[in-house]
């Protein structure tokens, strides 16, 4: 068990009246790639955003139930130490536009107001951009504007701001979905050298990325969590019936 | 079929020409008030002009720096007050939009913007004139302030409105707290849009003239004092054009051509910086 990162027990979550996650209990382990998927409104997302406590942040929004990031429950927590800690990418890139590339990069030391020295800042920027595979396309123009990127530059520079903060964990909330086919690729290569370091929780409507890019897939349906198992063994023999029929594409 | 067709081309045409006519139709009274003032306007203006009060009928001379010290001075201090809390009041609105507070201050300010500036005049008259017991530059900002307040809230409201929501949550997701997201990202990225509006509303207020009638009244003395009356660019212009010498006439010809030049800079200045520092979401 020492290997669990997150774990979740009769976890839920609502929009108002609305029960979007209903009794959710998981448990993600250390450096792997969890794929969640399942047809829209299932909750997949907001499951997610309640594990860096983003859920909290829409009017309206309630969550119960235990969510552990290691041993402490996350909502125990100060919401600004948990996302130091479980880091976020959007579903659209979305550097800040105010900010260099450079800057973007290290804006969760910057915008805090953290003090660095500008040795350890140029280090940061060097290693996080290298991780997210960007360092040979934009060590140049650092100090450029982050949106004169492609949608996908920008996209890894978003992964690159997360990893910056050395966090345990990092959601994406359908990473690609907002990407042309070629930067979709370079994104999922990434999450295999990705996971050497951190544990990824990936949200995502495409089945095929799920089976390309994960260890484990987590089946979500109605605010359930129908499945959550060995992608392999998902995609061949599902064991819920459910699982199976929208694998199958009986319904999306 | 090809003669349907040519007459829709033909009335497209002349839907076009009819837009492009009005459209020329309606820079023609800009460009002929601006050509007069300048005309009339232009040739009183020197250094002289602008660094010497106006002179007694039947003198020759005068300038009318008693009234660009006024209404500088009076903008300024009208400025101090409405600028941060015209911005952090659309702030408020921009991030809150659906609380009481914020559908009844939105409201106000609606209000606010459709009061009359003469009646803003008056109401500043007996609430800071009266029981100060004299007219002063003091009272002639706060009119100034008034009317400039729902000006900058509104458009630092509409800037930050347009901001995508996901730029906040990029800050969030990285553990910034709430005010800093505030100050270091929501309010840069807003920044040109902010600083246009402030500009749009300068230009406004510096040629209000009815605001100031019973706060700042005038003085045909350079005046520094702030509880004492003050002169003001508008005002010089409506005594000295109401008044029956053609010396005064020239004065406010004069006066009328910097103000003018105050606005159009402002303007222009705001295009610029629009364009310039306009960011790329």
């Amino acid at each position: 068990m020492e290997h669990t990162v997150v774990s979740a027990s009769k976890f839920n979550a609502w929009f108002g009246d609305n029960h979007v996650v209903k009794d959710v209990s998981i448990g993600i382990e250390k450096n792997q790639v969890i794929a969640v998927m399942g047809p829209s409104g299932c909750g997949k997302t907001t499951f997610l955003r309640c594990i860096n406590r983003m859920h909290e942040l829409i009017p309206g929004a309630t969550a119960k139930g235990s969510l552990k990031l290691y041993d402490d429950e996350v909502y125990n927590m100060n919401p600004i130490y948990v996302r130091y800690k479980i880091g976020m990418v959007f579903q659209r890139p979305n550097p800040f536009p105010n900010l260099s590339i450079y800057d973007n990069v290290v804006a969760g030391y910057k915008l805090n107001g953290l003090k660095m020295a500008k040795a350890d800042l140029d280090n940061i920027v060097e290693k996080s951009l290298t991780s997210a595979a960007l360092w040979k396309e934009v060590k140049d123009s650092l100090h450029k504007k982050g949106t004169f990127l492609s949608g996908g530059q920008q996209q890894r520079l978003c992964i690159a701001r997360a990893i910056a903060m050395e966090p345990e964990v990092i959601l994406f909330d359908e990473p690609t979905s907002a990407l042309d086919p070629i930067s979709t690729s370079s994104v999922e290569q990434l999450f295999h050298e990705l996971k050497e370091n951190y544990t990824l929780i990936i949200v995502t409507h495409n089945m095929q990325q799920a089976a390309r890019v994960s260890d484990k897939t987590a089946f979500f349906y109605l605010g359930e969590l129908v499945e959550f198992d060995n992608t392999k063994q998902m995609f061949t023999a599902p064991s819920d019936i459910r699982t199976q029929n929208y694998i199958t594409g009986r319904f999306s | 079929m090809d003669a349907r067709i040519g007459i829709r081309n033909t009335k497209s045409m002349l839907f076009k020409g009819l837009i492009i006519f009005l459209a020329f139709l309606i820079t023609l009274p800009l460009i002929v008030v601006l050509l007069y003032i300048i005309k009339q306007g232009v040739t009183q203006v020197n250094w002289h002009f602008l660094t010497h009060v106006p002179t007694p009928v039947g003198e020759p001379g005068g300038g009318i720096a008693n009234a660009l010290v006024g209404s500088l001075l009076m903008v300024g201090m009208a400025s101090v007050v409405s600028i941060p809390v015209g911005i952090l009041t659309g702030i408020y609105l921009s991030e809150n939009p659906h609380t009481k507070l914020a559908y009844w201050s939105g409201l106000c300010v609606d209000v606010l913007q459709g009061v009359p500036s003469i009646v803003i005049g008056i109401v500043v008259y007996l609430w800071i004139v009266k029981p100060l017991g004299s007219f002063s530059a003091i009272a002639g900002s706060c009119a100034l302030a008034i009317m400039m307040l729902p000006i900058v809230i509104r458009s630092t409201e509409q800037t930050l409105r347009l901001l995508p929501p996901s730029l906040k949550e990029a800050a969030l997701s990285l553990g910034v707290p709430y005010h800093r997201v505030i100050i270091k990202v929501i309010v840069p990225c807003g920044f040109a849009g902010i600083l246009s509006g402030i500009m749009l509303s300068v230009a406004r207020i510096i040629g209000e003239t009815a605001p100031l009638l019973f706060t700042a009244l005038g003085n045909s003395y350079l005046s520094y004092a702030v509880t004492k009356p003050m002169e003001s660019l508008p005002h010089v212009i409506y005594t000295y054009a109401t008044s029956p010498y053609d010396d005064w006439h020239n004065l406010a010809w004069g006066a009328s051509f910097i103000l003018l030049m105050f606005v159009l800079i402002l303007n222009i200045t705001t295009k610029l910086i629009t364009r310039k520092w306009n960011i790329q979401l």
